[in-house]
């Protein structure tokens, strides 16, 4: 690449701070035109504060903001668009009610016509190889064609640089593959792209350059293509990366946890119906359930923990006994522990302490007699938590909302872990949380297991499900696919399922295509 | 929400951000920088009006209170605001929101005169007693109505409870109006005189104060032990903080509401006791001067919290005692004192919001989108 061409985009000594923390503390990075750019670091390095100021969002404290050599401040994102920015949100925000050309039209100015808006949306689409239908509406779109819509509204514009956002942490493999050829024909048209991630192979795999934060510093620089994943990693936790021990199955153990024929209507109106979902969870293994969100693990967990009960009491047995019509409260008393997805508000309250979190499902562990709280014993379990579990806080009376996500991930997940469950049931059980603590919580859930207990993991990770689980089987659209042992499968099949699509389940599959570019 | 749809002013532009830790200290100071700020504005007030303001500060504030009677009169009000106050306080905490206390003070009124009444009970020893257990029964009946609808029903407990206040003050004008009427009362729409067996003892000689205070300092006890203190009460707390939560964890969203509906109701009940067997000895139309309204303030002011609540009590009923002496002795008019009440709620509110967030004004482009907070 030499001579250097003019940098794109190019970031000087950008300084931010929080009242409590120093998001970015003195960054430089630059962009050149038709670069695919990896910004890797963990939760709360400061990427997400970064891609904010480059796009306007935030204001730098200081240091200074350069589009193709000339100074600019970025004063709002309508500001970035017109100089050629755009960015896709892990979260996106489009109208479920609205068509796909309804939906672009909104972020065009003027009032363009819908019919001419859906014309340019089919010629871009074309181009860069994602099919998407400009008159269907967001709601009947799966995440991948949804993410498709977001990156097409970018591309109406005049696009010169495309910021993403953690982009394939809602795609099954498939889809993300399709998006690294669109991101890679994007680049070689010119554009250039900010990706930001913190998954080693996809950057190894689709960038060109990376630029390393930890703790919102520049930790290093490097060409993901020549480095090893192991060297990135040291870049960006600051050590080397740890990893969970595993030792193969018990065998076979008294089934704890049974599903059979288990159907249940959505509760909201874009919510996904189950359908005969049937599986046996046995004492002494981890079983897994793969799929991408939205595809009715919200409704099997509210199902199983027992926070929407059933009209079949028999559809869902607790340790041999029905219990579909037992409410969340008589589950737990035989033996049911659950780490729900949400953290902050359903798992744990807030603005209440660690204490009196420990209590809200730990209570049958001494704490309550005769209807009064014993605040020692609830005191004493509250601290066992914290160092068995290595949680790193102010102490019991910390209210729940000063920990970071994976301090208090591992606060819930030792509170349930600790009240010695027949079952455990954990979604998403490193979902935002840092590589270390993601670690220490996976290697729990497997020492769990080694001590008995019948474990139940449901995720969107699958390099996580391959890492700790026995038995693996598959959640979309309502439906359960059959399960395999991990040993005896790979990510490919995995990913396939996921988009419905198993050997048995020909009429699950609809006629709009789900996942990614194999549409037509 | 929509994140492309950015617009950039230029505007001078406040905002209050939240404060990363809000200090101990002045959350517990809050509420004495409101009472300065409220008296800070009735010097301008009385100044403004032409009066001397030291002369109406003390009009207000101490007037009332510089004496035995005079504190008695304090307690008195601040007895059933407290009371109702608290029980009111353990359904909010559970986000039950019983609007309806003065309907159930009355019914507990009319439950307590129904047993004072009764010819068999007039010099029994067990009128008394008997009288407290059907006043907070009563109460708790009348409360039960819009908890019933709300848990099977789904009914709003806000508009039952409230329209059934009328449905109550309607019932005690048709008793004292017709059956109950004292035939000896010249045609007044009044109940007879209770027996004394059936008047709560006078604790000083020479003042109004009656047992009902005793009644409410056993509610605050009882109701700081069952908030802070008991299982129940925590529960209550996490269905009001969090209803997902409260799933979660398998706790009863029906048991909240009754709970938090019946402790109102129990609560209201005795103040109508209080009232009837208390200071009037009989039933009136004119029962209660709105004390189960008040004291949805009083819950307020006093944070929900039982002790902050007889503090809150208090304050309340020396703004009424205040507004009454002014009115006397300075020639005040009566809305005085209700532009004192609302200046205290005012400025507590305001210092709330102060204690947890502060102000930042600042010139510089800002968006219409709202994606930054994703």
């Amino acid at each position: 690449m030499d001579p250097r061409p003019q940098p794109r985009l190019e970031l000087r000594a950008i300084r931010k701070a929080y009242p409590a923390v120093v998001a970015n503390d003195g960054i430089d990075l630059d962009v050149l035109p038709g670069e695919i750019h990896a910004l890797l670091g963990e939760n709360g390095a400061g990427k997400s504060t970064l891609m904010k100021i480059v796009y306007g969002v935030v204001q730098p404290d200081s240091g200074e903001l350069l589009w193709e050599g000339a100074p600019v401040r970025m004063a709002s994102p309508a500001h970035a668009r017109e100089l050629g920015i755009g960015m896709v949100f892990q979260h996106f925000s489009l109208f479920e009610t609205l068509t796909v050309a309804q939906n672009v039209a909104l972020a065009l100015p003027g009032k363009p016509s819908l019919d001419d808006v859906a014309r340019r949306i089919e010629a871009i689409a074309q181009r860069y190889g994602m099919p998407v239908d400009p008159r269907a509406h967001v709601h009947s779109l799966s995440i991948g064609e949804r993410q498709r819509v977001e990156i097409l509204r970018c591309l109406l514009q005049d696009l010169k640089l495309l910021i993403m956002d953690e982009p394939t942490s809602v795609l099954t493999p498939q889809a993300a593959t399709a998006l690294f050829a669109t991101l890679r024909q994007l680049a070689a048209d010119g554009c250039s792209i900010l990706y930001i991630s913190h998954k080693l192979d996809e950057i190894k795999a689709l960038c060109h350059r990376a630029t390393v934060l930890r703790a919102g510093r520049v930790t290093g620089a490097c060409d993901p293509r020549q480095e090893s994943t192991a060297a990135m990693a040291r870049m960006m936790i600051g050590r080397d990366l740890p990893t969970c021990q595993h030792a193969s199955s018990s065998g076979e153990g008294e089934p704890r946890l049974e599903a059979c024929g288990l159907s249940l209507a959505r509760s909201e109106p874009f919510g996904t119906d189950l359908r005969d979902v049937s599986f046996t969870l046995r004492a002494g293994e981890i079983l897994g359930i793969a799929g991408i969100s939205g595809n009715g693990q919200q409704e099997l967990l509210a199902a199983l923990s027992g926070e929407r009960t059933l009209a079949d009491d028999a559809a869902i047995r607790l340790c041999g006994r029905p219990c579909g019509r037992a409410g969340a409260a008589a589950r737990r008393r035989a033996g049911l522990c659950f780490v729900p997805e949400e953290r902050l508000g359903r798992a744990a309250i807030p603005s209440m302490s660690l204490a009196d979190n420990a209590l809200l499902t730990a209570h049958r562990e001494g704490m309550v007699v005769n209807g009064l709280l014993r605040s020692q014993v609830i005191d004493a379990f509250t601290r066992r938590c914290i160092d068995a579990f290595d949680v790193r806080c102010g102490g019991p009376a910390a209210e729940a909302k000063s920990l970071s996500g994976g301090n208090l991930q591992k606060f819930i997940m030792g509170r349930e872990i600790l009240q010695r469950p027949k079952v455990l049931i954990a979604a998403q059980p490193t979902w935002g949380v840092d590589v270390g603590s993601s670690v220490f919580i996976r290697q729990a859930l497997i020492d769990l297991r080694n001590a008995g207990t019948a474990v139940l993991v449901v995720s969107e990770e699958l390099e996580e499900l391959f890492e700790i689980c026995d038995r693996l089987v598959v959640i979309a659209k309502g439906r359960l696919s059959p399960v395999r042992a991990a040993a005896e499968t790979n990510v490919e099949e995995i990913g396939t399922w996921m988009s419905g699509l198993w050997p048995d389940a020909a009429d699950v599959a609809e006629p709009r295509d789900r996942v990614a570019g194999h549409a037509h | 929400m929509w994140p492309n749809r950015g617009i950039a002013w230029q505007v001078m532009r406040i905002s209050l951000e939240p404060r990363v830790a809000p200090s101990r200290a002045m959350r517990w100071a809050s509420p004495l920088v409101a009472v300065a700020l409220t008296m800070l504005l009735g010097v301008v007030l009385f100044a403004a009006l032409g009066k001397d303001p030291l002369a109406g500060l003390h009009a207000f504030f101490i007037a009332p209170i510089d004496s035995v009677n005079g504190v008695a009169e304090l307690l008195i009000k601040a007895s059933p605001l407290t009371i109702i106050a608290i029980g009111l306080a353990v359904g909010f905490r559970g986000n039950v929101w019983n609007i309806g206390a003065e309907g159930q003070l009355v019914v507990g009124a009319i439950a307590a005169g129904w047993v004072a009444l009764q010819p068999a009970l007039a010099e029994s020893a067990l009128t008394l007693p008997a009288m407290i257990v059907a006043g907070a029964l009563g109460g708790m009946a009348w409360a039960a109505i819009p908890a019933w609808l709300r848990t099977r029903f789904n009914a709003n407990e806000i508009l039952v409870s409230l329209m059934l206040t009328y449905v109550a003050q309607l019932l005690l004008n048709y008793l004292v109006f017709g059956p109950w009427r004292d035939p000896q009362g010249f045609n007044a729409p009044q109940s007879p005189l209770f027996p004394e067996a059936a008047m709560l003892p006078i604790l000083i000689e020479g003042t109004r104060l009656n047992a009902s205070v005793l009644l409410t300092l056993t509610a605050v006890a009882v109701g700081w032990v069952f908030l802070s203190r008991s299982f129940p009460g925590y529960q209550t707390r996490v269905s009001g903080l969090s209803g997902a939560a409260a799933r979660y964890a398998g706790f009863s969203e029906r048991r909240t509401v009754w709970v938090g509906m019946l402790a109102g109701g129990a609560a209201a009940g005795l103040a109508g006791v209080g009232e009837a067997a208390g200071t009037l000895g009989q039933l009136l139309p004119s029962l209660s001067p709105g004390y189960g309204f008040i004291a949805i303030i009083v819950a307020f002011v006093g944070r929900l919290h039982p002790v902050g609540i007889l503090f809150a009590g208090l304050l309340m009923s020396l703004l009424y005692l205040g507004g009454d002496s002014a009115q006397i002795s300075m020639g005040l008019p009566a809305a005085a004192a209700a532009l004192f009440q609302g200046a205290l709620l005012f400025f507590l509110l305001g210092t709330d919001v102060l204690v947890n967030y502060r102000v930042r004004v600042r010139r510089s482009a800002t968006t219409a989108s709202a994606q930054g907070a994703a």
